[in-house]
């Protein structure tokens, strides 16, 4: 439980001349759950996409297992147990539900995660693993793309803002899914815009705001009005805000 | 009976303009690269096949079976050295890169082999046909390339569905980043689209030659209907591919039966027309255009 596994040190990711990502730090550990919130534009999906090989930083590093993986190609990184689902699920818009599933079991690491299993998960997938992925819902569509990345069966999943575009029962039932993904001994970091989503599913929050850290701490220990300075910076919370519900 | 054997013989050119093109639409399917010197490249298999045949006693009819391995293994090498590093600068270079490819290999060709035309040598087999009807003669070599050309597509096909590197090969058309998310090393997958690719257009080099005469030049007027075959099929679509082939074959035969000089003409008109009126191609998705 508390041996680290993804370190990121000193971040630093332009965007050309744009610093996405200021000096960001935190360790996520072993069977942890991080959430990873801030507003629009505060520079999660650039974090994420870093850590997944995606984009090189300017300066710092990524580590897993306490080994520098910042030269590693994003295949690599998948075959050392770090799995992204993009922000806009990002599936295979030619293919099956099937055939994407398949192409994320093709370079699979060994573990718990087949297609079979995934079969399990998400009980409707069966009858309908013959259809394109454009005739999914959005929420059917965000569950193939998880599907996706649990059957390459990743060390820690990476997940960029599930709850984008779905309506709330569907984000709930999606994330319910979270303590049976952990159960198999993944760890699990949560982008999210949502405070309130991320906040519920994480045993520990790292708020962003325009690229730095801003705050970090367990939900327990953080009251709604800090969360609210954190997310949006000092100076802008209404007192009336309690959700950070921001589209 | 003129209009039928119109039909027949577009057909029968059309096979080979799909076998000539499908590398093309490969390359810019997968690699989103547009390869100036495709037309090229069939040429200099031609010239391998003229050069190999005598020296390792095999027929020209044959001369295939070592120079299609040969331009797979000389595309997975040239994708992951010069286009690879081109692709890595911009999707430009790629094309400042494969013109210059195409006009280094004309010169070259023209220094070592002058610019008489040559052909494979495939002996009396050249001059013979099937003869149906009164005037319809279906020359045996065309009948084999178009043949060729379906088997190609179809094996194609299956690979790119059923088979694991295939779904690959989709998976980084589809969404390269996605696909690398998936663990794709997707510079091995554009490797192995580039051989597939390089094997293709070295068989229909070989099929060139062996209907006709080739020259060190002739690439760039094929190039050309290769990316109308391309434009009329839909970029991505192997049917297409095929159909697109034999309808730009058939307009071309339709025309020539005008007025011989209006062959290459009514080819263009057809590829106009599609461009107007259904720019995805024939058998395009619209959503590959975005
Ligand atoms: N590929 C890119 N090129 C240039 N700028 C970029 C690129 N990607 C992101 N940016 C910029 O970097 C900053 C951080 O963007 P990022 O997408 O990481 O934020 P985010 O927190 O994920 O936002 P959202 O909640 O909208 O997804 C933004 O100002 C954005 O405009
Ligand atoms: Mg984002």
């Amino acid at each position: 439980m508390s041996a680290a596994l993804l370190e990121v040190e000193s971040l630093t990711v332009h965007h050309g001349q744009l610093c996405a990502i200021d000096d960001v730090s935190f360790t996520q550990r072993q069977g942890e759950v991080l959430a990873v919130v801030g507003a629009n534009g505060a520079g999660k999906s650039t974090l994420l996409r870093t850590i997944a090989g995606l984009h090189r930083p300017t300066s710092g590093c990524v580590r897993l297992d306490g080994k520098d993986i910042n030269d590693l190609s994003v295949s690599r990184r998948v075959a050392l147990g770090i799995s992204l689902v993009p922000e806009g699920r990002r599936l295979f818009s030619s293919m099956t539900l099937e055939e994407n599933l398949q192409v994320g079991a093709y370079h699979a690491n060994p573990g718990p995660f087949d297609i079979k299993r995934v079969y399990e998960l998400f009980d409707w997938m069966p009858g309908r693993r013959k259809q394109s992925v454009w005739q999914l819902s959005g929420g059917e569509q965000q569950a193939v793309a998880i599907g996706r990345a649990l059957v390459a069966n990743p060390r820690v999943l990476l997940l960029d803002e599930l709850s984008l575009g779905l309506a709330p029962i569907i984000i709930e039932k999606i994330y319910a899914l979270v303590p049976e993904i952990l159960a198999q001994g993944v760890s699990i970091l949560i982008v999210e815009q949502d405070v309130s989503q991320g906040v519920s599913a994480a045993d520990r929050v790292h708020c962003l705001l325009e690229g730095r850290t801003s705050m970090t701490g367990t939900p327990a220990e953080l009251t709604s009005e800090e969360i609210d300075r954190a997310y949006f910076g000092a100076g802008l919370v209404a007192p009336a805000v309690t959700s950070g519900v921001v589209e | 009976m003129i209009w039928l054997n119109i039909v027949i013989q577009g057909a029968l050119v059309g096979g080979f303009y799909a076998l000539f093109a499908c590398g093309l639409s490969l390359m810019f399917g997968v690699l989103k690269v547009i390869n100036l010197a495709h037309g090229d490249m069939a040429v200099v298999a031609g010239y391998v096949a003229v050069f190999l045949s005598p020296r390792l006693h095999i027929p020209g009819l044959w001369s295939f079976l070592v120079v299609v391995p040969l331009f797979a293994l000389l595309g997975y090498v040239v994708q992951r050295t010069v286009i690879q590093k081109s692709i890595d600068r911009d999707p430009f270079t790629t094309l400042l890169v494969t013109f210059g490819l195409s006009v280094v290999i004309e010169n070259l060709l023209l220094e070592m082999y002058s610019a008489n035309g040559q052909s494979i040598n495939i002996g009396s087999l050249i001059g013979e046909s099937w003869h149906p009807a009164s005037i319809i003669y279906i020359s045996y070599v065309s009948l084999a390339v178009l043949a060729a050309a379906v088997l190609v597509l179809l094996a194609l096909q299956l690979f790119l569905s059923k088979s694991g590197i295939g779904r690959l090969i989709r998976a980084v058309a589809d969404d390269q980043e996605a696909a690398q998310l998936s663990g794709a090393n997707y510079r091995h997958v554009f490797g192995i689209a580039a051989a597939i690719a390089f094997a293709t257009v070295a068989l229909a080099g070989i099929a060139y030659g062996m209907m006709t005469q080739f020259a060190p030049t002739s690439g760039g007027v094929n190039l050309l209907f290769a990316f109308e075959v391309v434009v009329i099929g839909g970029i991505g679509s192997l049917w297409g591919t095929l159909v697109g082939g034999i309808a730009l074959g058939i307009a071309q035969q339709f025309g020539a039966h005008i007025n011989l000089s209006y062959q290459i003409l009514a080819g263009n008109i057809l590829f106009l027309a599609v461009l107007a009126v259904r720019p995805q191609g024939l058998f395009g998705r619209r959503s590959s255009l975005a």
